[in-house]
């Protein structure tokens, strides 16, 4: 064992790596729940890569079989259904586990020095996953398959200038159609799942060189032995590892309840008009993207057009997802961890949670005179929690660190 | 662990504000439809009422007649007897012999595949929708819809109505919807039972993984996992 050991490490750094990253890499040893969803989001990619090689198998990216073609997995093909609800709930889990995992770096701030590139590749991860997520669900060929695309690639068509030829550029064809069912499959298979692994390789390893944040948010390096180990940490394998294998089988009852027990979980899954085949010539009445899209569509739909045109709301629409990457430039409090930080803070994390998810219900539902209101009220509230921020984040009284962990 | 559960309790209740329940285009109230996929005879009757009242117009271009045959317990030679009008093999699928010409001519219109009717409209609304047909001259067969107004379908079901009980009649109609609701998802019957499973293995998995946990985190606890190598 320790021959082929030596015999390897001549090659290749296994022993170095190991150790660097696993056995020596050292963690802080007050972690709670919120720290839980960083393994279990790489958990989810492994298995929407994996199903989505199998259900790539059988599936047609074609417009005329598409649809008939992921009903034959799900009937024809020994063991297709449960491959496709893996996928298909793997989808909204793993919108579910980021965002959880984003709110912890929101309660921590983690994404304060020295740890805003760690944030920036997350954030872009974020970007890359939504593009993922769409074209995916574009792939069914369903009812909201085809009007949801039909929507959000409409809003190229309103850059000024040259929306028109963006439009057929994007497309292939003046609407959505064989052309573009093909090119998003192209794109969810390869091009998108190749730039989310090289994403999460560079997110880990910035995260690795400066180490994890923790929940007092204290710099752990800070105080170290007389060995150079940070006297808070504690080796992530052993003890974190095992400890992320309790998170892993929590979770995997979770998933597995929806998979087993309510797949199209009432529609927020899989929506029902989904299981209606594509038809240009029907628009459906109701409109809605899958929940995860929501919150950006809200704020699209908040903002009225101007000079006849949509463009304002595609820039809101964008400008909400751009403003999170400027969140550690925003954020002047000399605290990280919100149990450290002031009221004024915390209520305006307050409502930016609720605005957020608001905005996520909202974008579910039909537009009505009052739904506009609130829209455009918990649009400028989303947008006030990053423009207000570098002001709420230097007032208020915040409370005195520890200089070593708690608990 | 307070914390993980009111975490449960709050995104379980934000699940349940129903913003998409399956509902009518017009807001008619839909009759529950209480259908039981384990139940294998309402199946078999639902299969029965299916291929001699709907199938001449309806296709469930999705479903084979052998898969039919295997999952609701009719054996093959039952099933080209009872369940097959149309000419067709036992591997094909169940497709209606109804040309769109002459669909088009009769009803203005090709009636809809419902493979998938029960995932799109719910058990419910294919339960009421059945049992909500009225007389009205104004219409081409002389019936007319409260569910789905203006409906081209004739009351095929209307001899059944007459001639049975109120409760037969509306069993009957249970049957039909349950033998879609199968339709709509053949894997039904066997995803729940294998979901039991699965979660009992997760439960036992989830013991051990905790005691595993445990063990390794009392070095943590008491401070001395450096003594370890």
């Amino acid at each position: 064992m320790d021959n082929n050991k030596n015999w390897i490490d001549q090659r290749f750094p296994l022993t170095k790596v190991w150790n660097e990253h696993l056995a020596e890499y050292y963690t802080p040893r007050n972690f709670n729940f919120w720290y839980f969803f960083g393994s279990l989001a790489m958990l989810v990619l492994v298995m929407q890569i994996v199903t989505g090689i199998f259900l790539t198998m059988h599936f047609k990216p074609d417009a005329v079989n598409a649809f008939a073609s992921v009903e034959y997995i799900m009937r024809d093909v020994d063991w297709g259904w449960l491959i496709r609800y893996l996928h298909s709930t793997g989808a909204s889990a793993f919108f579910i586990v980021i965002y959880l995992h984003m709110y912890r770096g929101l309660l921590y701030g983690s994404y304060k020095s020295p740890r805003e590139l760690i944030w920036i590749l997350g954030m872009i991860l974020y970007i890359a996953l939504m593009a993922e997520a769409f074209m995916g669900y574009v792939l069914p060929w369903g009812q909201m398959s085809y009007w949801g695309a039909q929507v959000i690639i409409s809003l190229f068509g309103s850059v000024p200038f040259i929306g028109p030829d963006l439009l057929v550029w994007i497309l292939g064809d003046y609407a959505v159609g064989d052309p573009a069912l093909n090119r998003f499959f192209s794109l969810h298979v390869i091009a998108l799942p190749l730039i989310l692994v090289v994403l999460v390789f560079l997110h880990i390893v910035a995260l690795h060189t400066v180490g994890s944040n923790n929940p007092d948010g204290v710099e752990i390096k800070k105080n170290k032995d007389k060995n150079g180990i940070p006297k808070d940490g504690i080796p992530f394998h052993p003890y974190y590892s095992v400890k992320d294998i309790v998170g892993v089988v929590v979770f995997l009852m979770l998933f597995s309840a929806v998979v087993f027990f309510a797949p199209a979980l009432n529609g927020y899954f899989l929506e029902h008009a989904n299981f209606i085949e594509a038809n240009p010539l029907k628009t459906p009445d109701h409109i809605a993207p899958l929940w995860y899209l929501t919150p950006f569509y809200s704020v699209l739909r908040a903002i009225p057009p101007m000079f006849g045109s949509q463009f304002p709301g595609v820039v809101g629409m964008f400008a909400a997802l751009l403003i999170l990457l400027a969140l550690p430039w925003l954020d002047r409090s000399k605290v990280k961890s919100i149990r450290y930080r002031s009221y004024p803070y915390k209520i305006a994390l307050g409502v930016f949670v609720v605005s957020f998810i608001t905005l996520g219900w909202l974008g579910m539902e039909p537009v009505t005179p009052v739904n506009a209101i609130l829209a455009r009220v918990f649009t400028i509230l989303y947008f006030g929690f990053f423009i207000l921020m570098p002001w709420f984040t230097s007032i208020g009284k915040t409370k005195q660190v520890p200089e070593r962990v708690t608990e | 662990m307070k914390k993980l559960l009111t975490i449960t309790a709050s995104v379980l209740a934000s699940l349940s504000i129903s913003f998409n329940v399956l509902a009518s285009e017009n807001g008619v109230h839909l009759d529950h439809a209480d259908t039981d996929i384990n139940d294998q005879k309402s199946l078999q009757n639902g299969a029965q009422l299916f291929m001699d009242y709907c199938s001449g117009c309806h296709s469930i271009s999705f479903m084979r007649y052998n898969r039919i045959a295997k999952d609701l317990n009719i054996s093959n030679a039952d099933v080209k007897k009872n369940l097959m009008f149309s000419g067709s093999k036992l591997g094909d699928k169940v497709v209606s012999s109804m040309t769109e010409k002459g669909a088009e001519t009769w009803f203005g219109t090709t009636p809809p595949d419902l493979s998938l009717v029960a995932r799109s409209k719910g058990t419910d609304w294919i339960y009421t929708y059945l049992r909500s047909f009225y007389a009205d001259k104004s219409r081409p067969f002389g019936v007319n819809n409260k569910v789905l107004v203006n409906a081209s379908m004739p009351d095929v079901l209307w001899e059944l109505k007459k001639n049975k009980s109120a409760e037969d009649f509306n069993q009957d109609v249970r049957d039909v919807t349950n033998f879609l609701d199968y339709v709509g998802e053949p894997a039904k019957l066997v995803r729940v039972d294998l979901g039991y499973k699965v979660m009992g293995f997760l439960f036992i998995l989830l013991i051990l993984a905790y005691l595993m946990k445990k063990e390794y985190w009392k070095d943590v606890k008491y401070g001395n996992w450096r003594a370890k190598d």
